[in-house]
């Protein structure tokens, strides 16, 4: 007899009090909505810190000026705005196309052939390469034989970091184009490459537009990879050769000027520093909800 | 226009307008395939690169030092000691306590978004903890130093250490803030969007009538998604979790700003600083002096990207794995 009620206890169908059912359901309801806003807690906090601390240093000096030496108050974080749009804009030139035309191989030819599941295989294992790895592939790669850092380097470790996220995404919105679209293509006597970039490029042109957007915004905000190539500087960014060249010597960039500024003493570099996360929070965050927004199209079919 | 029209009207014109095209295109269509091929290897051979780059770079190390980096506590370069047992219990640890805050956390806000609430507020909900994947390293860095670091100093650790937890050895020592345990938080909050959003996509994946099933029997939304849409989308899960595992193991800037860094011990309590391999990386690498610490260095990065890259390759499967078994391709 008792030997049974345990057995019905331990199956899976055993009654249970409901009251207590009800209650454990409540709890973790509950705290799925606590969970909930923790996150939205802590992405509010982090916006409006950097908002509060940043808009200060927001100035026309911070817009137009170099960065003060030493003690002297006041500058501006001009020099590293200009590094940035380079460096991201040259990481952007070598990766945007590779993985743009590298995920039309893998919607349109490979497919689910044994090279194309190959070739994504790599490129997961590429995404998940961290961004200090990709850093020191740049300098193992370029720093060490050219024996000087450059603003390049840094565009190259930023290209790595990027064709993967470029590739995934462009695969995933061109396999959304249906098969309708290419058929009727190839069927009017179109060739495969007419077809693709005329027909299929042209339908998931929103989602690409925005994947590669998104791309480009992800990598404009790394700090790792630039710490071993781009390294920083004082001074302006002048020509491609020479040491202050893009290609010759040690390029300003915001992210590693923040990350310096915010280890010194001195609170007119700390609030510089804020300065600076406060534009690259807003060029982030306002680029993406506005391609999300714009764009949000390009993920429906 | 008109010269188009009589293209199509006149069936001599067009026939001598499409025979040379066809004839030139005839190259086009293997050439575009051969370039989208050769753009789609350029991922495989930076891959070959980067490790034949790492590989070669440290060679002078992995031959010098042995595996005597991996069997040591210390580094310090004016001594001649590379030992990178620090740096790896440091990215462990971080990442093992970083896992345990943001897993439950994160299958939390998948449950709410999924299950939960209407899909306009799913919607609204999930993009903003998105957007938070979007923030970059460095402004969690300017966050943590200087918010939540003097945050755990002052008050929260000094709290922990007053309740009955304080005996606990692991909460031991004065709280300094820029610890282990300040890293673990800011690194958990910055791979939760990351679970969050594979978690969700993978619940999303669970068939409306299996869950419907669950319901019909008396089921509470807990059960349903306990021992129905959990179980089935449990491949999934664990390929997000991996994932995390994946971004929380080399983080870098957030985490040297608030840990600490360069303190090249195995730490007795969660209160007291340590390092990463990321961190040291990033503090060491530029000050390096000799060839032989740039080329220890460059090896902890390869053994950075080995680790990953096993994480990676696990995620992969078993999220491929949850593919199949759902028979989705999302």
């Amino acid at each position: 007899m008792t030997a049974t009620t345990t057995d019905l206890s331990r199956c899976p169908m055993a009654p249970r009090s409901v009251r207590r059912r009800r209650l454990v359901n409540t709890v973790i309801t509950t705290s799925s909505w606590i969970a909930a806003a923790i996150g939205i807690f802590v992405m509010g906090w982090i916006v409006v810190t950097v908002v509060v601390r940043g808009i200060g240093a927001w100035n026309v000096a911070f817009f137009t000026q170099l960065p003060p030496t030493g003690n002297d108050p006041g500058g501006g974080l001009a020099n590293a705005i200009v590094g940035t749009l380079v460096i991201t804009f040259g990481a952007a030139v070598v990766g945007l196309p590779l993985g743009f035309f590298g995920a039309i191989y893998l919607s349109e030819f490979g497919r689910a052939g044994r090279v194309a599941t190959g070739i994504r295989a790599v490129t997961n294992i590429v995404l998940g390469v961290p961004s200090i790895v990709a850093g020191m592939f740049a300098y193992a790669l370029l720093v060490l034989p050219s024996h000087h850092y450059s603003g390049f380097s840094a565009s190259v470790a930023l290209a790595f970091i990027m064709l993967p996220v470029m590739t995934r995404t462009a695969e995933d919105v061109l396999n959304l184009v249906p098969n309708e679209l290419r058929e009727s293509a190839l069927a009017m006597g179109a060739p495969r490459w007419r077809a693709t970039l005329g027909v299929v490029v042209k339908a998931a042109r929103a989602g690409l537009i925005t994947g590669a957007i998104l791309a480009v915004v992800r990598v404009a905000g790394e700090t790792a990879p630039l710490l071993f190539t781009a390294l920083s500087s004082p001074y302006w960014l002048s020509g491609f050769f020479g040491p202050s060249g893009y290609f010759g010597g040690p390029t300003a960039n915001l992210t590693k000027d923040i990350y310096d500024f915010s280890q010194q003493p001195y609170p007119h570099l700390i609030q510089l520093a804020w300065g600076g996360s406060l534009l690259i929070i807003v060029a982030v965050l306002g680029v993406n909800v506005v391609t999300r927004l714009l764009f949000q199209r390009g993920k429906e079919w | 226009m008109s010269s188009g029209e009589v293209d199509i009207s006149t069936p001599g014109g067009a026939g001598a307008q499409t025979r040379p095209r066809r004839h030139h295109f005839a190259f086009g269509d293997p050439l575009f395939r051969w370039f989208t091929i050769a753009c789609a290897a350029t991922v495989a051979l930076a891959m070959f690169l980067l490790i034949g780059v790492l590989v070669k770079n440290s060679w002078l190390a992995i031959h010098v030092l042995g595996i005597k980096p991996l069997t040591h506590v210390a580094y310090n370069p004016d001594t001649n000691q590379y030992g990178a047992l620090s740096s790896l219990f440091g990215t462990f640890l971080t990442t093992i306590l970083a896992m345990l805050i943001a897993v439950p956390l994160a299958l939390a806000i998948a449950l709410l978004l999924v299950e939960l609430v209407h899909p306009l507020v799913s919607r609204v909900v999930g993009t903003t903890i998105e957007m938070l994947a979007a923030v970059p390293s460095i402004i969690f860095g300017m966050w943590g130093i200087f918010i939540v670091v003097p945050l755990m100093q002052r008050h929260i650790e000094p709290w922990i250490q007053a309740t009955p937890l304080g005996r606990l050895g692991i909460f031991g020592g004065s709280p300094v803030g820029v610890d282990v345990f300040t890293a673990s938080i800011v690194l958990s909050l910055m791979i939760l969007p990351f679970i969050t959003a594979v978690s969700r996509d993978v619940l999303q994946m669970v068939p409306k009538v299996v869950k419907e099933a669950g319901y019909g029997m008396g089921s509470t939304t807990y059960e349903v998604m306990r021992k129905i849409s959990m179980r089935y989308a449990l491949a999934g899960i664990a390929g997000a979790v991996f994932l995390g595992l994946g971004r929380a193991l080399g983080e870098t800037m957030a985490v040297s700003m608030v840990i600490g860094a360069n303190f090249f011990t195995i730490p007795h309590s969660l209160f007291q600083s340590g390092t990463t391999v990321s961190a040291t990386l990033a503090l060491n690498f530029p000050e390096s002096q000799s060839k032989l610490e740039t080329s220890s260095l460059i090896e902890l990065a390869l053994i950075l990207f080995v680790i990953t890259m096993v994480f990676q390759v696990v995620a992969q499967l078993w999220l491929a794995r949850a593919r199949r078994m759902t028979g989705s391709r999302a």
